[in-house]
This record gives structure tokens, C-alpha cells and sequence, in this order.
């Protein structure tokens, strides 16, 4: 394949994670889109059966089936697959040792529920074990069906357990092949293949807890990939202003002048919009330099970071596109 | 939009009929933070109350002065006009043991307690969580010694997992798949079981052949031990689901203006009536609203447009922007709200506008739960 120059060329499975709220399904979304973009084939995968990326794309529920459901710009295609647990388990049993029946019957006595419900780590091979099927799978002619995968994981006080699959099964199967699968899964997992990627926001517990899971990651042994700092409110108030308005030292006259000039408001108006308008701009500045704080706790871990614009209107298809070519143009993709 | 009912926290405060408060949402939205926020305000208006958080996150405790909170309530406040406020953290792992412990025979629960799978289940997030904090729950309502429970709900995958988690594991522990296993050392070979068993067989195998023998001895173990431990885990859910529906209980389900959470506290209220559970409100947390709302978003933008153009005043339009980005934030969240009001107009509702800064202490509390009685 060609070289595209980005932070992430060579990686093949994605995975990104975030505190809740932070917009983690929206980025998986936008970064598929953008790793599609001029003719490749990505697969988006969710594994929590929320069916986010349905709602994102504002299409019905996904099946558990990979299915085309966006194209990307420059040509490219996304396909997305919502991994459901107990058909993953089905499926594993039916593709390596032919027990279709046996999987029926494992259904209707609860022991998949129970597989996939009491013992998280089954649960998490199975899934993970979907997800690095896709990242490896070869055509007949050899060559890599996905040109990446783009992982939708669980949030970020669990991601370490969940991609660390082999230690989370080794207490309950010491042996036998669900042990070797998750070995295989492991193999990609912790492969240079994989980045996972943090969502945050500049707000203290998002930026404390990708600390944390960065942190985590690292212990595991595991790779981590960017942060992508998200729903970033811009402004093109100067520096300097903030800085005044933070101390409450704000004059709002020329304000209330260049409100006159604009027709917005006369006289003693003008001068009560700019004096509420102050009052607005110091919340902004106080929010600001709040973020600020958080970014440069963010600039000490060791990980590229790209920024996304918050979304006045909200995520809709557009906002999608548009972050995706954010993303690419941060050279994240 | 319609205006829907006012929430009036302070009546739910101070009913000393409301004996437990269940905030429940998506994650994210702020849902430790307001159920710490109402119990503070609840001592403060006299009651004894107790936060049972699931959140791991440590600022909650240093927020309320604690460097670290466990399984054990412990005292934050005792405000002055004799109200109290308590905190602690589930520790899922330590509430399951404990359960065991007081449960089994000291051989029993040692087999069990180390048993692979038993470790796996109770140190688990999925299931487990939300049924050891109903657990905890029950334990804290029969001890009787807080006239006031505040319980925030487990960040599950969904909100709904709470509401069905119990049930399920309680289902899976009493089920038939449990009772296939504890057959063969159970009931022998008597006949009533043989067709039971050929069915079990061809199950054993298949789950020998995937998970290896040494796993399905292990389960078979960790089964019969709890099993004859104590079983009736279905009859427990079953009265946690009683306590939640009984009158003294008050759901609260949290959100943030923004359609995943507003969305999904439809689905709770929605669940909620279905399951007979008693709603309160929703709080929508961080509304962002502007000091100056007569000048609109399209108003501002095209001033500062005009500005731009004509190359005066620059610092002027630059506010205009930030002040047409706000209205159109807050235009957006409003919408979002619509939606649910729309939907649901007699649920009422509170909101808390965002703050510029985070809660880092008991007066960060404090400001919360006024700005919710205010709603």
C-alpha cells in the first residue's frame, strides 16, 4: 500500500476509547471515515450492542452482519458490524469445530448468557476475537480485506481488561481453545499493528481518568495511540482579553461602541448588552483557562494529540465528514 | 416548548416518607455528582442520609473531604440542625465475598471463594455491579440506621442494565443451565433425569471441547458449592425489585442536554413505568444559557459578519461570534430537551446550568443542590 504519511500508517486495528460523554463513538465514526477516504475499505466496529453507530449514521439497527454504510470522501468505503456477543460465540463455535447444534443447544440452557454475561472474559475474547478476525482476514488472492478496523471499545476504566484478554482468561481456562484464541487475539492486540486512542475532553475527570488509562495501557503492555481532544470550543478572543476579563478587569466601553456601530443597540443599551456580554466573556475566559490547565496535563503523556471542534448544530452526517477531515488534516489519518 | 412541571427537589428532601433516591442515566452526565450534591443538601435540611456511589473516581471523595471512600459509610458532614451526611463506595468484590461469608459453612466458603470462577464473577463489571449495589442497598435500607439512601446507578454499557442485570444474574444462579450441572451429583441416574442428562451430555462436550475439562470441573464446582450455599438468588432480585417499587422510593433519571443522554433518559422513563417504578423527575445537568438572550444567534453572527467586512472592531466581533456560538449551543440543547418534553409531559424537571468550573469541594456541593432546588 501506498504511504499516506500520517501519524498511524502500518496500523491496522484502531481502537478507541473515552470516558462517558465524551463523544468516543462519534470520533471512532469520524476516524473510520477519514481512514476510508481516497478509496480504502474500513470496518467500524461496536461491541457494547448499543447500536451508536446507527444512530450516528441515522440508519435502523445494525445486524450482525459488516455492512456498507457510508462512503467516504474521495471515494472509499465504511463498513460497520455491531458485534453482539452471544452470535459471536455461536459463530466461533460453528467456524472451528462445526457445533452448530451444540451452540443451539448452549443457547436455549442459558450457558452463552452465562459465558457472555457472568464471565467478562469469555465475553471480551469473543468480541475482541471478532474484531481481530476482520483485522487479519485475507482475500483469495492474499491480500488484507480491511485496509483498517476501527474498534468502538468499552470505555476507558475498562479498556486495559478488555484488549488484555489472555490474563483475563488465563484464571478460568488454562488450557484448551478458548485459551488459544485469545492468544491470538493477544498476537494482534498488542501488535504494532494497534493504537488505541484516548477521547477526552478538557474537563478535570475525562483528563484524569485518560491519564489513568494511559497509564493502565502501558503497564499491560499494550499500545497506545493518540489523543483526540474533543468538542473544542473555539474563539478568536485575543489572549490578552481573556486574560483581563478572567481578573474581572474587562472595560466593556469599546464594546459597547462597537455594539453602537453595528447597530445592535443604542445608548445606555449599548451599554448594558456589553456589560452582560462581559459577564459572558469572563465565563468564557475563567472556562478557558481552565482547559488550558487540562491540555497541558494532557501535553505530559507522550502521545500525539489532535483537537476536534465542538459542533454548534451537533452530530449529524455533515458534522461526521467535517470532523473526519479535521482529523485528516491533523495528519491523524 | 410546553414547559413541563417543575421538579421540587426540596419536597422529595424533606418528605420523610422518601426513604430511598435512585439517580440513574447514561454515563457521563454527571450522575455521582448530583446524587452527592442532594445528599448534602438533605443533611443540611436534617436528614440522616447515606451516598451510595458506584463511581471509582477519587475527586468525588476528596470532594467531600475523604482522600478515599470504601465499603464502608463513612461520616462527611454532620451539619448544624442534626442532619448527616455518610458516603461510601461499592466494593463490588468485598460485598459478594462478604455475602459468602455469612452464608456458607467457613470450608464452604473458602472452596468457593477461591474458586477461578467465583473470582472472575465477583471482580466482574458486567451484572455483578448492579446487582451487588441493589445488594448493598437492601443491606443499608434494613440496618435502618439512615432515614435517607441516595444511590447513584453503575456506568453500565446501558442505562438499562441496571434495571436488568439483577434479574438476569439472579436468572443464570437459579437457572436451568445451573441446575444441568448440579443434576449429575445431585440426583444420580435416576430416570426422571436421563433425558435431562443425554441433553446435558452432548452440552458437556461441546463445552469441554471449547473450554477445556479442567474449566467445566471447575464451574461444575463453583456451582454446587453455591448452589447449596444458598440459591434463591432469583427470590433476592426479586425483592430488590420490590423494595425499588415500593413508595418510599424516588428514581431520578440524570441527564445532559445533548440527544445520546436525552435519548436515553426517555428510554428509562419509559422502562421505568413499565416496571412500576416510581419517577420522580429528570435533572438535565450543564444547560448552557447566556446572560444576554434578546440577542439572538443569527443577529450576533451577522453583526459581527458586518464588522469583519467593513474591518472595525475587531475585539467586538470576536464577542459577537463567541455570543452566537453560545445561543446556538443553547438553542441546540434546548431542542434536545423539546424532544423529551415532548414525549413525556408530565415528567417534571430540573436543570442545573453548567458550571464554569468543576466541584472540588463541599461548597462546590453545595452550589449544585441549590441551583437544583432553584430549577
Amino acid at each position: 500500500m501506498e504511504s499516506l504519511d500520517t501519524d498511524w500508517d502500518g496500523v491496522r486495528l484502531h481502537v478507541v476509547t473515552g470516558k462517558g460523554g465524551t463523544g468516543k463513538t462519534t470520533v471512532a465514526a469520524a476516524l473510520a471515515l477519514a481512514l476510508a477516504s481516497g478509496g480504502r475499505k474500513v470496518l467500524l466496529v461496536e461491541v457494547e450492542g448499543r447500536q451508536g453507530i446507527a444512530q450516528i449514521f441515522d440508519l435502523p439497527p445494525l445486524p450482525y452482519e459488516e455492512r456498507r454504510i457510508a462512503v467516504a470522501p474521495d471515494g472509499g468505503d465504511v463498513y460497520a458490524l455491531s458485534v453482539d456477543p452471544e452470535e459471536a460465540m455461536l459463530e466461533y463455535m460453528e467456524m472451528f469445530y462445526g457445533m452448530r447444534r451444540a451452540g443451539r443447544a448452549l443457547t436455549k440452557m442459558g450457558i452463552v448468557d452465562f459465558a457472555t454475561t457472568v464471565a467478562p472474559g469469555f465475553r471480551d475474547v469473543l468480541v475482541t476475537g471478532k474484531t481481530t478476525e476482520a483485522v487479519r482476514r485475507r482475500d483469495k488472492r492474499g491480500k488484507r480485506v480491511y485496509d483498517a478496523v476501527v474498534l468502538d471499545a468499552p470505555p476507558t476504566g475498562r479498556i486495559a481488561r478488555f484488549l488484555n484478554v489472555t490474563q483475563e482468561v488465563a484464571g478460568l481456562a488454562k488450557v484448551g481453545p478458548i485459551k488459544n484464541h485469545s492468544e491470538l487475539v493477544n498476537g494482534v492486540v498488542k501488535s504494532p499493528e494497534t493504537a488505541v486512542h484516548f477521547v477526552t475532553v478538557l474537563e478535570e475527570m475525562p483528563v484524569q481518568e485518560t491519564l489513568d488509562g494511559i497509564a493502565e495501557l502501558a503497564e499491560a503492555g499494550l499500545p497506545a495511540g493518540g489523543i483526540f481532544i474533543n468538542m473544542v470550543r473555539e474563539s478568536q478572543l485575543p489572549r490578552s482579553v481573556l486574560d483581563l476579563a478572567v481578573k474581572g478587569r474587562f472595560d466593556p466601553a469599546e464594546l459597547a461602541l462597537g455594539l453602537k456601530t453595528a447597530g445592535l443597540a443604542d445608548g445606555s443599551d449599548a451599554s448594558a448588552m456589553a456589560e452582560a456580554l462581559a459577564e459572558e466573556i469572563a465565563e468564557h475566559a475563567r472556562r478557558a483557562e481552565l482547559e488550558d490547565s487540562e491540555r497541558e496535563s494532557l501535553a505530559e503523556a507522550p502521545l500525539p494529540r489532535y483537537e476536534l471542534p465542538l459542533l454548534a448544530d451537533g452530530v449529524d452526517l455533515a458534522g461526521l465528514y467535517e470532523l473526519a477531515e479535521t482529523i485528516r488534516t491533523q495528519g491523524a489519518a | 416548548m410546553k414547559k413541563p412541571p417543575v421538579l421540587d427537589i426540596d419536597a422529595i428532601l424533606d418528605d420523610k416518607g422518601t426513604r430511598i433516591i435512585v439517580c440513574c442515566g447514561a454515563g457521563g452526565v454527571g450522575k455521582t455528582t448530583t446524587a452527592a450534591a442532594l445528599g448534602l443538601r438533605a443533611a443540611e435540611r436534617g436528614r440522616c442520609a447515606v451516598v451510595l456511589t458506584v463511581d471509582p473516581a477519587r475527586r468525588l471523595a476528596q470532594s467531600m473531604g475523604l482522600s478515599e471512600l470504601d465499603n464502608t459509610p463513612r461520616l462527611i458532614s454532620s451539619p448544624e440542625g442534626g442532619g448527616q451526611l455518610f458516603a461510601m463506595m461499592l466494593d463490588m468484590k468485598r460485598t459478594f465475598d462478604e455475602i459468602i461469608e455469612a452464608h456458607a459453612d467457613p470450608v464452604r466458603a473458602r472452596q468457593i471463594l477461591s474458586n477461578p470462577f467465583y473470582q472472575s464473577l465477583s471482580s466482574s463489571f458486567s451484572g455483578t455491579q448492579e446487582y451487588m449495589a441493589m445488594e448493598k442497598l437492601g443491606q443499608l435500607r434494613r440496618s435502618d440506621e439512615w432515614d435517607l439512601i441516595i444511590v447513584d446507578t453503575p456506568p453500565s454499557r446501558s442505562a438499562l442494565d441496571f434495571l436488568d442485570a439483577p434479574e438476569r444474574l439472579g436468572r443464570f444462579l437459579d437457572g436451568r443451565f445451573i441446575r444441568l450441572l448440579t443434576a449429575p451429583a445431585k440426583a444420580g441416574g435416576r430416570s426422571a433425569f436421563r433425558l435431562l442428562n443425554a441433553g446435558f451430555g452432548l452440552v458437556a462436550g461441546a463445552m469441554t471441547k471449547l473450554l477445556g475439562a479442567q474449566v467445566l470441573k471447575d464451574l461444575q464446582t463453583f456451582v454446587s458449592a453455591l448452589d447449596a450455599v444458598f440459591g434463591g438468588f432469583r427470590q433476592r432480585a426479586e425483592m430488590t425489585y420490590k423494595l425499588l417499587q415500593a413508595p418510599g422510593t424516588a428514581f431520578l433519571v440524570v441527564a445532559a442536554p445533548e440527544r445520546d443522554a436525552m435519548r436515553e433518559a426517555s428510554y428509562f422513563v419509559e422502562r421505568l413505568a413499565e416496571e412500576r417504578m416510581p419517577l420522580a423527575g429528570l435533572v438535565v445537568n450543564r444547560v448552557h444559557e447566556s446572560p444576554v438572550t434578546k440577542l439572538s444567534a443569527a443577529r450576533s453572527a451577522a453583526a459581527a459578519e458586518e464588522l469583519e467586512s467593513r474591518g472595525e472592531h475587531e475585539l467586538t466581533a470576536a464577542v459577537l461570534r463567541l455570543h452566537a456560538g453560545r445561543m446556538q449551543l443553547a438553542a441546540r440543547e434546548h431542542r434536545e430537551q423539546e424532544h423529551f418534553v415532548t414525549a413525556h409531559p408530565t415528567v417534571p424537571v430540573a436543570q442545573v446550568r453548567a458550571m464554569s468550573e468543576d466541584v472540588h469541594d463541599l461548597a462546590g456541593l453545595r452550589e449544585i443542590g441549590e441551583l437544583l432546588a432553584s430549577a
